[in-house]
């Protein structure tokens, strides 16, 4: 690698001696030159700038409390404060949520998925065993079975749950849902004949729209009182009921905006992949007798597994930055009911409370890396694989 | 008695006619379903459009559905937004249209640049220098946070280490990265929630004076979005044939004639596709807008979001213009290049 490397010398200097004397022709050449490094330098430092020096920087603070003044700052080191506080501290409650003892169910949950952790590990160590495919796998088991005993301590003792479990309703209930909704619509559209284009655009429309518009929308569409169902509300008997005063009904409004937004897009694309299944295959299947359901598990699930799970990682990896639909609908409440993460990040800043900001907003990143990266490996990479086989 | 024996009711409608089609009650259902979420869709944008003609008394006094028959409708709105309090709404617009066609334009070029040139070009940076790199970054932010050095000095010294140590010890370690490495590094910035890197940014933009203005809101845009780009751009590229640009090499072009007038041409559909989308999310972003802009360079979200704030609760009649007027220039451009979208490009990245 190093051997081109003296010959390459004496012609740059060449190339910079001439740049004096014949510019406009030197110029190009200059260019044509360098064009290995103009074309991915822009880039690059535009990533490094904005994205890994912030993330650097980020981290600074997160570990450090940050007194702004006018026109400036400073900043004292105070090691894990800011996180200690958020998961130990007088923020607890409002991170992970009011911690109660187990109840019997939230000790069957437990146990339960240990005890599943401790299967797919044991039987991973059994089969393929690679250092760094166990240590990923030990992330991966530590990481769900923390959230486990998360959720069992609030949400299944009786306990309010905090950002962080709002989060994770948002991201696991919201892209289930999704996922389901778009793969039928998905495979009925593929099924249809007529009117396939219609559909296509029509579904397709509210993946333009704001999402502050959105929010607004379905704040309306969910008015009890002046909303377009409000007659329907009437008799039902929720006449009164605001729903942005109950935190599961307020939680639950935000999910069907949010699918309102994405299902369009896992839709779109799940459409464009069913449409690539060979149909010939399907037809054969047909000929045999097998019955749609075995259609769709042998033939046509396999071939559209891949897209399915890349789509559904992309939703993922965005559902975790939801913000603007709770901000606009409940700003967060009743209470902390539905603020999202970057939400409580939001509003740590705006009370000038950088170090706290920074820390939510690591510890959020944590868990979506650890996660989007795990069903990245052990889901998406898999389903691939077993595609190209 | 029957002459013929002809299938029973149930067979017929349960089975279809020939291979390949559905049964007729399976149709039924199919665009019974269908329809159901069709309506769905377009149910709430209905509303939109029918709250914005209506006056205040019709929104108050219940749900009122069809013009002219449950109401009359009234332009009031309209009128309010668009000729009486024309001055901020036309302001944010503006600012809005400037500041999502300029980040769309950048972003796509620079993206683009460099999926070409992960196409085309190898590269192999050394891994010590990337680590030598970060830890003078480190370094660097250390000494501004906490030591209180003046930034430019701090980043002219690790910029000088950086490059004394990468020559030294470049050499010694031949361990490299790939271009896959680099392509996966540029996507995976996608994961990184905005809300991370803005404090550190918002900073930056503080002391630079680049506050609120439409240079801080574009170029934080343009990183967001930019592996989006070079993403779905990378895999465009890689579909053409390389032919072409080999004998345009031998004919004596440079890498830049050969992008600009070869390349992206062919690579027309994809653009257009990439374009819209990067258009679309940088037209309806919020959180980089909320952290970065306050009065002058508000865009449209921040607008509508902040009407919420007002002391006569919600006005929905002007918060319904003001939606349609922010998704019309995105569904009209939308309707024009849809059929990219939905085919080709969407389905070729996510394969993978």
């Amino acid at each position: 690698m190093a051997v081109p490397q003296p010959a390459a010398r004496p012609s740059r200097v060449e190339v910079t001696a001439s740049l004096a004397s014949a510019a406009p022709l030197a110029r190009g050449e200059w260019l044509d030159r360098h064009a290995r490094w103009l074309f991915i330098a822009p880039a690059v430092v535009m990533i490094l700038i904005f994205s890994i020096f912030p993330l650097v920087a980020s981290l600074l603070i997160a570990f450090s409390r940050v007194r702004l003044r006018a026109g400036t700052y400073s900043m004292t080191f105070v090691g894990f404060g800011n996180f200690e506080k958020q998961l130990v501290g007088s923020e607890q409650v409002h991170f992970l949520g009011q911690l109660t003892a187990f109840s019997p169910p939230a000790w069957v949950v437990v146990i339960a998925v240990a005890a599943l952790l401790l299967w797919w590990l044991v039987g991973y160590a059994r089969t393929q065993l690679t250092v760094i495919g166990l240590l990923g796998r030990l992330v991966t088991a530590a990481m769900l079975m923390a959230l486990t005993l998360m959720l069992a301590a609030t949400l299944l003792s009786g306990g309010q749950i905090g950002t962080l479990g709002v989060t994770l309703f948002y991201v696991f209930v919201g892209c289930a849902v999704q996922f389901l909704i778009g793969l039928g619509l998905a495979l009925l559209c593929s099924q249809i004949t007529r009117g396939r284009a219609f559909f296509r655009v029509v579904f397709f429309l509210p993946l333009m729209i704001t999402p502050i518009g959105i929010g607004y929308i379905f704040r309306m569409m969910a008015d009890t009182g002046k909303g377009p169902f409000a007659t329907l509300w009437q008799w039902a008997g929720l006449g009164g009921f605001s729903w942005s005063a109950d935190p599961w009904a307020a939680r639950l409004i935000i999910v069907v905006a949010d699918s309102w937004q994405w299902i369009p897009f896992i839709f779109v694309v799940l459409l464009a992949a069913l449409e690539s299944v060979p149909r010939d295959l399907v037809e054969a299947g047909e000929v045999d007798g097998a019955s749609s359901w075995q259609i769709f598990r042998e033939i046509t699930w396999p071939e559209i597994a891949p897209v399915a799970a890349t789509v559904m990682l992309i939703r993922v990896i965005e559902a975790f930055k939801l913000v603007d639909l709770p901000n606009i609908m409940t700003a967060g409440g009743p209470g902390t009911a539905t603020e999202s993460l970057t939400l409580h990040a939001f509003f740590a800043w705006r009370s000038l409370d950088l170090g706290q900001a920074a820390a939510v907003s690591y510890l959020l990143l944590f868990v979506t890396v650890v996660l989007c990266v795990s069903f990245f490996n052990l889901v998406v990479l898999r389903r691939r694989a077993a595609m190209a086989r | 008695m029957s002459i013929a024996p002809r299938p029973a009711v149930h067979r017929r409608w349960l089975e279809p006619a020939r291979i390949g089609a559905m049964s007729p009650l399976g149709g039924i259902v199919a665009y019974g379903l269908l329809g159901l979420w069709a309506a769905f869709v377009l149910f709430p944008l209905y509303w939109v459009v029918v709250t914005s003609l209506k006056l205040p008394v019709d929104v108050n006094t219940g749900p009122y559905f069809l013009p002219w028959v449950d109401f009359v409708p009234n332009l009031h709105a309209w009128r309010g937004l668009l000729v009486d309090d024309a001055g901020p709404t036309f302001r944010a617009y503006l600012n809005s249209i400037i500041i999502a066609f300029s980040s769309t334009v950048l972003c796509v070029l620079i993206g683009s640049m460099a999926a070409y040139a992960l196409a085309r070009i190898e590269y192999r940076p050394r891994l010590v220098s990337i680590l030598i790199f970060v830890l003078a970054l480190v370094g660097a932010c250390v000494a501004v946070g906490v030591a209180g050095i003046d930034w430019r000095v701090a980043t002219a010294v690790a910029l000088a280490l950086f490059v004394l140590l990468a020559r030294a010890l470049g050499r010694r370690f031949p361990g490299a990265v790939h271009n896959g490495d680099i392509l996966f590094w540029i996507i995976s910035q996608r994961i990184l929630p905005p809300v991370v890197t803005i404090i550190p940014i918002y900073m930056m933009f503080q002391s630079v004076r680049l506050l609120d203005t439409h240079l801080a809101l574009i170029l934080a845009y343009t990183v967001v979005n930019l592996p989006i780009v070079v993403w779905l751009m990378y895999d465009f590229f890689t579909k053409i044939p390389i032919d072409l640009e080999e004998s345009a090499q031998l004919d004596g072009a440079s890498r830049f004639l050969i992008f600009f007038d070869i390349v992206l041409p062919l690579a027309r559909p994809g653009l257009a596709a990439t374009t819209l989308l990067v258009l679309i999310l940088a037209w309806n972003e919020y959180v980089l807008a909320l952290f970065l802009s306050t009065s002058r360079a508000q865009t449209m979200p921040i607008l509508v979001a902040a009407m919420n704030a007002g002391e006569k609760g919600i006005l929905w009649w002007t918060m319904s213009v003001v939606i349609i007027i922010m998704i019309l220039p995105v569904i009209l451009m939308a309707l024009i290049l849809q059929r990219f979208i939905a085919r080709g490009v969407l389905l070729g990245a996510v394969k993978g």
